[in-house]
Order: C-alpha cells, then structure tokens, then sequence
C-alpha cells in the first residue's frame, strides 16, 4: 500500500510539474511579445467573436483576442508571484532564523508576526493597496508582505527544534561558528520544508494576485491580467462565455498545478513519508 | 505560568500592534489628512480654513499625541466619521457587519458539515478508489479561487435555469429567516468551498496519524470495534488540527467576503471596505479594517480556547 | 488437556507482497494455563509481530499473516482458529481473553481522554456496565496495580503521570476484564531500571494472584529470568531455540543464545569489572578532568510576569576528578542529573557554580586540540543527515580554524578504518548507516581533535546488545590506545561494570557515593546504590519476589536561595566513599 501512495505520489507530482511548466512556457512567450496576437490591438469588425480558428479563445468587446491577453495576463500573475514569494521566502527566512536563533528577539519578532496575521490575508493586501495605489510592484510588495510572517513561522518552527538537535550540540561542543551551524546545520535542513512552502505560497499568491486585480485593485488596465479579464467578464456572461471560462480556467489550473506539484514535494521530501517507505 | 495565560497576556499586546499599524498605514497615505479626512471636498478649503480643521482636529500636534487621541476615541466605540456617509463609522460598520458575520459562519458551518465526514470517510476508506475519488475532488476545490467559482454558479444558473441569485434588498435572518437563507446560500457555498476541500484534506491526513498512533492500537487491544476506535478514541485526536485550521480559515472567510458580497452584490461589510478604498473614505477603511482584524483576533481566541478544552497537554503549558 | 494457546508455523509478511516480505518465518509454541513464555531477540527479529499477530493487531499495522495457525482455548473450553476468527469474534476476544501492553506507556494512552474513561471502556465493552458501577471497577482495577490515591487519578490525563504510573495503568486496563492470557511487549524498556524492577514485582504478583497466562517480549535476556518459565529466542523471524528457563540459561545449545548469555553484558555485581589502569595516587599525575563544586539551576518562573520562584536544582555540588587513560562512569536514573553534568562539562548548559580545570593535555596533543568531546546518545539525531561523512568528520577540524588539507583528509580515513568502517564511507551521508556505524561514526569525529577527555553521554544505550558489546570493545580499545579519559554517563548497570573503572552514583542532583567500580558495584553502602542495584535484572537471581514501592523520587524544585547542608562522606576504603544519610 505504501508503494502505491508513493507512486500516487509521483503521479501528481507529474500532472502538477506539467502543468506549471506549461504556464511557464506560455508565460515568457507571453512576456516576450510571442502570442498569437498582439494583446492590446483592437480588432474592431471582430468584437467578441466566439473561439475559432483566426482568434482560439475568441476575442472581447474591444475585439482584443483573449488567448494573446491570457498569455501576457498569465507572464503578468507570474511575475507577481514569483517576486512576492521571493521576497517573502527571504524576509521569513531571516526573520525565522533569527527568532529562533536570538532568544531574545523571538518574543519580539513573533508578537511583530502576530500582528501582521491579525489582519485576514487579502484585508491586509488592500490596506497596502490603499496606501500605496493600485499596480504591479504594490501588488509584489503586499503579497510579500501577507506572506512573510507565515514563511517566518515555518521557519521559525523547525529550526528551533534543529537547534535542540544532537548535531547542533555536538557542534558547539567543536566551537563551530554561528554562521557555520546557521548554514549548515539549520538551513542546509531547512531547504526541504522550504521547498514544499514555496511551491504552495505561489498557488495562494496567485490566488491573491488575481484576487486584487478582480477587485480592480491589482494590475491597471489596458494591461491584460486574469483577474481583470475575468472581472470584465461578468457583464457578458450570457453572450460570450468565453471571456470567462477561459481566464476562470486558466487561474484554477495554474493553483492546481502548483498545488499538486507541492503535495508531491511534501510527500516525497517530507522525513516522516521517507521513513515510513524505508 | 500555563499556555492560556501566555495567551490572554499578548491579547492586549497584539491588539495595540494592531491599532498602531492601521493608524500609521492611513496616514501614510499620499497627500494631506484634510485631503485623507475629507476627500475631494478637501479642495474646496481656503488655507486659513485648513489650518483652522488642523488645529480641530489635533492634527498639528506630533504623531504620538494624535494616535493617543484616537486610541482614546477608539476607547469610546468613537471610530470617526464617515465622509461618504456621513454617518459614524461605527454606526455603518455595525448595519454591515451582521450578513457578513452570517455569511462567514454559513460558509464555515457548510465547510465543517462537509468537510470532515468526507475527510473521515476518505481516511477509513484510505488509498481505495473512493479515497482517490474525495482526494481529486478536495484539490480540485482546494484549486478554485472564489471568485471563478461564484461566476460559475452565477454563470450556470442564468445560461442553465435562466435565473439569477436572489438578490435585491437583502432581509436580515431574524426578519424572513427563508428569504434570507435563500439569499445567502450561494454566496456562502461559494465561499465555503475552498474551506471545505482544505477541511477534507486536513482531517483525512490527520485522521490517518491519529489511526497509526499507539493508543489506538491499545484501544483494539481492548476490543473496542471499529467503528468506537474512529469515533471515541481517534476523532477527538484529529480534531486538533481541524480547529487550529478552521481558525486560521475564518481571516480567510473574512477576506474573501470582500469578493464573494461583490459578485453577489451583497451590501455586506466586505463589499464596504472595498467601496472605501475605491471613494477614497479613509476613516471608514481604517475603522472596518480594524473592526475586521478585531473579530478575527477575537475568534482565534476562542479556537484558542478550544484547543484547550480538547487537548489537555496544552492546558499544562507544554507547548 | 489442551494448551491455552498452540501456535504452529505462523509465517506473517508485510507490505504488497507479504509471502515475499516475511517478517515471522514459521514460528511455533504451546503455552499452558498459567505459564510465562519469554520471546527474546534483538529489533528485527520478528518479536514483536509474533506477539501481535495473536491478537491479531498485526492486521493493523500493515502486516499480514500469511500462513499456520494460533489456536486459542476460549473460557468455555471451545478451541478458535484466530486467524480464521471473524473481525467481529476478535473484538470479544480482544480485551476478554487476550490483554495486550506496549513498550511506550507515554504514547499507548490516549492523550485527550481520562485514565478513568480508558479503563471503564474495557468493563462496558465486556462487562456491560456504565456509568459509577463502571467507575467503582475502574477504581478497582487502578487499586489492583497498587496506585495510590486511584479515585482522584481516574480524572487525570495521561500527560499528568510518570512512564511508570503509567504503564500501572495500561496495565489495569488490560487486567481490567481478567483476561487468561496477558501479551507484555517489552513493557519496561522505556522505564528507569528501578520502575522496571517495580513493574516486573508487580506482574510477577499480579500473575500469582489470577493464574494468569504471559507472554513477555523482551530484548533483554537477563530481565527474564526473574519472571518466565519458558524461553524462546528469536532471530531473523525464526525460533532458533526453545525451552525451560534454567535450561536455555545454563545450557544454551544455538550459538546466538549462547552470544546473548555470553557476549552481551550481563550484570555481574562487581565481578565482571575492568582489572587494567587502577588508580594510583600517589604517582602524582595531573588530571584529565577534574570537577569542583558544579552546581546547575534553572529557574522555575511561575506568575503573571514570569518572576523567578524558584530554581530546579538540577545538579547540586557535583566533584570528581579523573586521570587519563581512567573511566568514570556517572549511573543515575532519569531525572537525576547525569546528562545535566555532562552538558556542563562541555559548556552546552550554563552551570550557575563549580569551576572545571582540564589540565594535563596529552603529550601528543596537536594545537588545535580542544581537551574535552562527546559522543552523544542518539546516534540518529547527533549527525547532520544533509552532510556527507567527509564534511561532518571535517567540521571539527574547520571550527577550530583548521584546513581541510591532505593531511586532514589522511586523519579522517585513518580514524575511519581505526573505527572499523571503509574509507569510503566519506562520500556517504548519515543515512546509509546503521545505528551502532552512526556511533563508531560519532566516535571518529570526537577524536578528529585529539582530545584528552571524552565524554560518552548514553553513548551505546540506544543500540543493540551485540552491537552495543562490539563498540564497548572498540571504545576500551580506543582508550588504551590513545590514553582518553572517558567520562561515561549511562542509566546501565551492566554496561558500566564492563567498561567503568570507577563509578559515581548520582541521586536527585547529587553524587551519594563514589569509588573503585569493584567495591561499589559488590559492596555498596548509599541506601539508593542498593536499591539501584538491586533492581538491576540479572540471569543468577531466578523467581526472584521484588518489593512493591511506590515512593517517588523527590522534587528537585526549590525555593530561591535554598542551599544544600554540605555533603558528610563515610569513607569505607582507599577509594570508596558514600554520602551520609539523614
């Protein structure tokens, strides 16, 4: 039985990894200029043409073609996702280092935390919109922010129980340096957990990203987002369904990709999973 | 001194972060806080009529005095006025707050209700074709935004049924219970949904820890059935993580309440705070914001609580 | 008549092809009405799933018996096939006739329920009864394993008692129903050796009074022998020899029985101690080691604002010293301060007093030798599993500044072959290998830096008892060779006869006696010695009858600013001295 969870195991591991590297690919043709169409030209005599074969996801009420402004809308989510969970990734690392190493800041910095997760996650991201005005690098910045105390956390966690590890006294029991135990005896152990929190922390950054701009309150139009097209959508639903199915379609899978692709990490990385098996 | 204690003594402690955090975001907003107070009208001053405003509201003083000013407001249930309005903010705030509370309790009472007989049955039944069956469907959920799941509903009834969600003037629960259910039920499946599939997914794992743990093993070695292994001794177990969830979920709830009361066209708190920012209202953003991240901290108290009440290690402080 | 319970050519396999995948290879034996069958063998060797495959509770742990055949005599003298026996069947079996306790007591009670709801549900799932008759049986049984005070612990949760009350519980809870066949698998190894002692009288007496049936697994031959009639022991899923008790233990026939009664240590009061490096005074050599007046506290904070109330006295007016190429073994029970002393020795916990001098470095010491390493006791926890061999043998060597240079590399293989592992070992992680490498492997990295001390903390507890005697071997090797100190901390009577020159018995913080390892361990004078070794199980003391005592160990929490009176020693030998006592 163990044997076929972990083949299970891998087996979302590869619809999830395909899928994310698909949304990679569309995303830097997209980045790049290489779509279909040219996103933000307005075929006129074509407005909201069904899918064919000239516009494959058809086109909307300005006559733009969807899949070109899904493909730059998908570079533009990722983009935001990727540099959010970057910064987030290395705030919390710090901060979840330096918590569970500094006893004495570890109060500090988690009541610090505390206070940021006090606010529900896209609540906070608004109020730094509000402050900061709607666009991508505010986005970058509040997604980065909603994130860190939780990558701090998770930091924070198993590091403290690292540092109570046997290798760690046996270290200093050496006179072995801080950075030296920080790098190799906490973090080198870290990056695992690390790995399956980042894939995670995009599907919900991206989830966030396309919440803000369906709100209005993320990527500015004419530039194509999903959220906004999917937002633009609701009007015409009963006309041209197309403009939603297709964006609607396209955030689902890209959370579901990477969703999938950091359940497989967790199980194949995961040292409880990996004793179980041996 | 024991876990609630700790708990108790940062309440007070977040609380000012909080309060602080909220103050200084709005005033770090760009231009002036006559400009920030009163909006666009704020254009119509003369500088003597500003300064005069200035000097009325305390704003000339240093930044410390101002926010112990409104600390002691905030106090008093004084949370300023609002511009669009005009009205109290907490008076507005208070006439939105209730379809919010319900429709997050709604989605959270569906996600459990859902949630954790699927989880349970997809752990007993583990790694059979309909554990796999609750597993796709739980990430299949877990993987849709609400916002694309409500136009779907919107969007299936209308081009299927050639209906639209009961909308209009919203009815509060105690006037027309029904009518009111019927308005909030697809919005609070909607928000729920995603809450449900991590529910699932969270009790399923935890359930099949808590099977593996040694005490069960010794409550079969007593004879207990089955069934009386998975309810008496391993549910109460799984429950822990179930509740630690459902807390971090209900900020969510919240959160994603500014989304699902706008698709539904829902005159709730969330779809306020989002009409706020949009009106440039800052007195009513920074009093519902606080308002919101208040009730949420409230309500992790109370799954606090909960965690007490259901694990004993923790009562002692061993955490 | 027919046997209580016959089990011929059981065979149980585990994972998806168990026929491929056995565990238990054709095991068989009768037990009688009232007999005690002891299954001995080390991990792996297929004990363990033998005895849970009676009750069938091996179903639920992935395993699946693939062939023979456990008949049981019912209590009305029907005879079941239990691995023909329905699911239904079993439940009435289980708990009824057949008890079962586990080695953990601290993970085998459920955490969130009371001790007196667990106990009742053995009485309502086969007795029937509810709520008080129910609490009253429960009662009842909690008097039964001699816990004190039993009405008030019905309502306490498992977290609120020790290992050993605990395992009083499980064992109320399996005897709750009077069951006439009891499965102990290793039910004290997880307990301090006089618990143990306590938990071994108990069942000896509870057995007396029903009649009962045992079977009692366990990886330590000397512990049988006080309470088995029977003995099998097990290797690689196979019964290598079986018998009467005095038989196997005088006349083992199966050379592993022999290597188990012979090559393992075996506590042998005071005979079986070392006879190289005596103590000689007079030769007026510095020590390795010596300890003064070492006092570790921590403070117990209590109150809205965490002040101090007062301080756990942890370790309180520890001294000893030690010469080079001299073992001093410090013995303790949980809680008695041994690893506390330890960890002060080496810095990693702050003593409060107590001054440590590390004086005659070897002759031979290089420059970057640090005077005093450890070997610490969990060989799976104490090696970073994402560096390889190279850089874990290496990190002493870079943290006192040195290079990773030829000659280093040259050092590390020499340790590594000295240790008894391939030199390829380096390019390898943690991982791939097995507990008692992991040690030699710890062991190696201690002396990359040349120490004069080394201080062994549990070092070859958490092992195997033939892995355990082969790196007791290399360790007394190792410090011929090279001259080392150990100080060498251990809860284990028996291993501290064989590698111990002198031993310091440690009692709630304090030592009570110390002295030459012969006349403590065959003349010992401190009440608490006694006790202690008295209670270490042994092949020679046969049916035996240990006292019950439910005294507990004393709270080492004090009020702030409490001092200890000063330690009066009675001397009874040039070196052998013991606390006095109120």
């Amino acid at each position: 039985m163990r044997i076929l969870r972990a083949i299970f195991a891998h087996t979302s591991g590869r619809i999830g990894g395909a899928i994310v590297a698909l949304y990679l690919l569309l995303a830097v043709l997209g980045m790049l200029g290489l779509t279909p169409h040219n996103p933000l030209m307005q075929y006129r005599v074509d407005r909201l043409h069904a899918p064919d074969s000239a516009y494959w996801m058809g086109t909307d009420l300005f006559g733009r073609d969807v899949a070109s402004r899904l493909m730059t809308g998908i570079g533009q989510s990722f983009t935001v996702a990727f540099f959010s969970v970057a910064f987030a990734t290395l705030a919390g690392t710090i901060l979840g280092l330096a918590a569970a190493w500094f006893g004495r800041w570890d109060g500090l910095l988690m009541r610090i935390m505390d206070v940021l997760l006090a606010f529900p996650a896209i609540l906070l991201a608004l109020l730094i919109v509000t402050v900061a005005g709607p666009g991508t690098w505010t986005s970058i910045v509040a997604i980065a922010i909603v994130y860190t105390p939780i990558f701090t956390r998770v930091v924070r966690g198993p590091a403290l129980s690292l540092k109570a590890r046997e290798f760690v006294d046996a270290a200093r029991t050496f006179g072995s340096s801080s950075s030296y135990i920080l790098t190799r005896h906490l973090l080198l152990n870290l990056v695992a957990p690390l790995t399956v929190q980042v894939t995670l922390a995009l599907a919900w950054a991206l989830l966030t990203e396309a919440g803000l701009s369906f709100l209005g309150l993320g990527t500015q139009p004419p530039a194509a987002s999903l959220g906004l097209m999917l937002s633009d959508s609701r009007n015409l639903m009963e006309t041209a369904p197309w403009l939603m199915i297709f964006p609607g379609l396209a955030i689902m899978i890209s959370i579901l990709g990477f969703n999938l692709l950091g359940d497989a990490l967790r199980d194949i990385l995961d040292p409880k999973m990996r004793r179980s098996i041996a | 001194m024991n876990y609630l204690m700790r708990r108790l003594a940062t309440f007070p402690l977040v609380l000012i972060g909080v309060s602080v955090l909220v103050f200084v975001a709005i005033r770090m907003v760009p231009g002036d806080s006559i400009t920030a107070m009163l909006g666009t009208e704020a254009g119509l001053l003369t500088p003597a009529q500003r300064d005069a405003l200035a000097a009325y509201f305390g704003i000339d003083q240093p930044w410390f005095i101002q926010y112990w000013r409104w600390l002691l407001g905030l106090l008093h249930g004084n949370l300023g006025i609002s511009v669009t309005y005009g009205k109290p903010v907490l008076d507005v705030i208070l006439e939105r707050f209730p379809l919010t509370l319900e429709l997050a309790l709604l989605a959270m009472i569906i996600a459990l209700a859902v949630g954790m007989p699927a989880g349970v049955f997809a752990a007993t039944h583990n790694e059979k074709l309909s554990d796999l069956g609750v597993r796709v469907v739980a990430m299949i959920g877990q993987s849709t935004p609400n916002f694309v799941l409500g136009l779907l509903i919107i969007y299936t009834l209308s081009a299927g049924f050639g209906v639209l969600p009961a909308m209009g003037a919203f009815s509060p629960l105690w006037q027309d219970p029904l009518r009111n259910l019927g308005q909030l039920l697809l919005p609070a499946v909607t928000l729920g949904f995603a809450f449900a599939a991590s529910v699932t997914r969270i009790s399923r794992s935890a359930m099949l820890d808590v099977l593996s743990d040694d005490y069960v093993r010794t409550a079969r070695s007593k004879g207990a059935s089955n069934r009386s292994v998975i309810w008496r001794h391993a549910l109460p177990n799984a429950l822990i993580p179930v509740v630690t969830l459902s807390g971090i979920e209900f900020g969510y709830l919240l959160g994603g309440a500014v989304i699902v009361e706008q698709i539904y066209a829902l005159p709730g708190l969330g779809r306020m705070v989002l009409d706020a920012i949009l009106q440039r209202d800052y007195a009513l953003v920074q009093g519902s914001v606080l308002f919101i991240a208040f009730n949420f901290m409230i309500v992790n108290l109370l799954v606090d609580l909960a965690y007490v009440a259901l694990d004993p290690r923790i009562r002692l402080g061993e955490r | 008549m027919i046997p209580l319970l016959s089990v011929s050519d059981l065979r149980v396999g585990f994972g998806r092809n168990p026929e491929a995948n056995e565990v238990v290879r054709g095991v068989s034996f009768d037990l009688a009405d009232g007999e005690t069958l002891a299954i001995v063998g080390e991990s792996g060797s297929g004990k363990s799933v033998t005895a849970l495959s009676i009750n069938r509770l091996v179903d639920y742990g992935g395993g699946r018996i693939t062939g023979g055949s456990i008949k049981l005599r019912r209590a009305d003298n029907s005879v079941v096939d239990l691995l023909t026996a329905t699911e239904q069947q079993l439940t009435k079996i289980r708990g009824a006739e057949i008890g079962m306790i586990f080695q953990e007591p601290m993970t085998s009670l459920n955490p969130v329920l009371t001790i007196g709801t667990q106990i009742e549900e053995s009485f309502r799932l086969h007795r029937g009864l509810t709520g008080r008759q129910a609490t009253a049986a429960a009662k009842d049984a909690l008097d039964r394993v001699r816990i004190p005070d039993a009405a008030r612990r019905l309502e306490y949760t498992p977290n609120q008692l020790s290992g050993g009350m605990l395992q009083r519980v499980m064992i109320a809870m399996a005897l709750a129903c009077n069951p006439r066949l009891l499965i102990a698998d290793e039910p004290t190894t997880a307990l301090d050796v006089t618990v143990q002692a306590q938990i071994m009288a108990l069942l000896a007496e509870l057995k007396r009074e029903t009649g009962m049936s045992m079977i009692f697994i366990t990886h330590d031959i000397g512990l049988v022998a006080g309470i088995a009639d029977k003995i099998m022991v097990m290797q690689g899923g196979e019964a290598v020899e079986q018998g009467e008790l005095n038989q196997i233990l005088d006349h083992p026939q199966h050379p592993y029985t022999q290597h188990l009664l012979h090559a393992v240590p075996h506590f042998a009061s005071g005979r079986a101690t070392r006879s190289d490096g005596r103590r000689e005074k007079d030769k007026g050599t510095e020590p390795a080691l010596k300890v003064d007046g070492l006092v570790v506290r921590f403070p117990v904070k209590s109150g809205f604002f965490g002040r101090a109330s007062g301080a756990v006295h942890a370790v309180d007016g520890v001294d000893f010293d030690l010469m080079p190429g001299e073992t001093l073994a410090i013995v303790g029970e949980s809680g008695s301060g041994k690893s506390t002393t330890a960890r002060a020795v080496l810095g990693l916990v702050r003593s409060t007093r107590g001054t440590f001098s590390a004086g005659a470095r070897k002759a031979a010491a290089e420059q970057s030798a640090l005077p005093v390493q450890m070997v610490f006791q969990n060989p799976y926890a104490s090696l970073n599993p994402r560096l390889t061999i190279a850089s874990i043998l290496a990190e002493p060597v870079i943290a006192t500044g040195g290079r990773v240079n030829a000659q280093t590399r040259a050092k590390m293989a020499a340790l590594l072959k000295r240790v008894g592992l391939p030199e390829s070992s380096l390019e390898r992680y943690p991982h791939e290998f097995s507990g008692g490498q992991r040690q030699r492997l710890c062991i190696a990295r201690a002396l990359m830096l040349n120490p004069s001390v080394v201080v062994l903390d549990e070092a070859v507890s958490a092992l195997d008892v033939s892995v355990q005697a082969r790196v007791l071997e290399l360790l007394v090797d190792l410090q011929r060779e090279f001259g080392l100190a150990y100080l060498f901390i251990s809860h284990d009577m028996a291993v501290v006869e064989r590698i111990a020159h002198r031993i310091a018995v440690i009692y709630a913080g304090q030592i009570v006696e110390i002295g030459d390892a012969t006349s403590v361990l065959s003349e010992p004078k401190h009440s608490y010695t006694k006790k202690l070794i008295a209670a270490v199980p042994t092949i020679d003391r046969r049916h035996e009858r240990f006292e019950i005592d439910t005294r507990q160990v004393p709270s080492l929490v004090r009020p702030l600013g409490f001092e200890p009176s000063p330690a009066k020693w009675d001397k009874f030998g040039p070196d052998h001295r013991a606390r006095v006592e109120a």
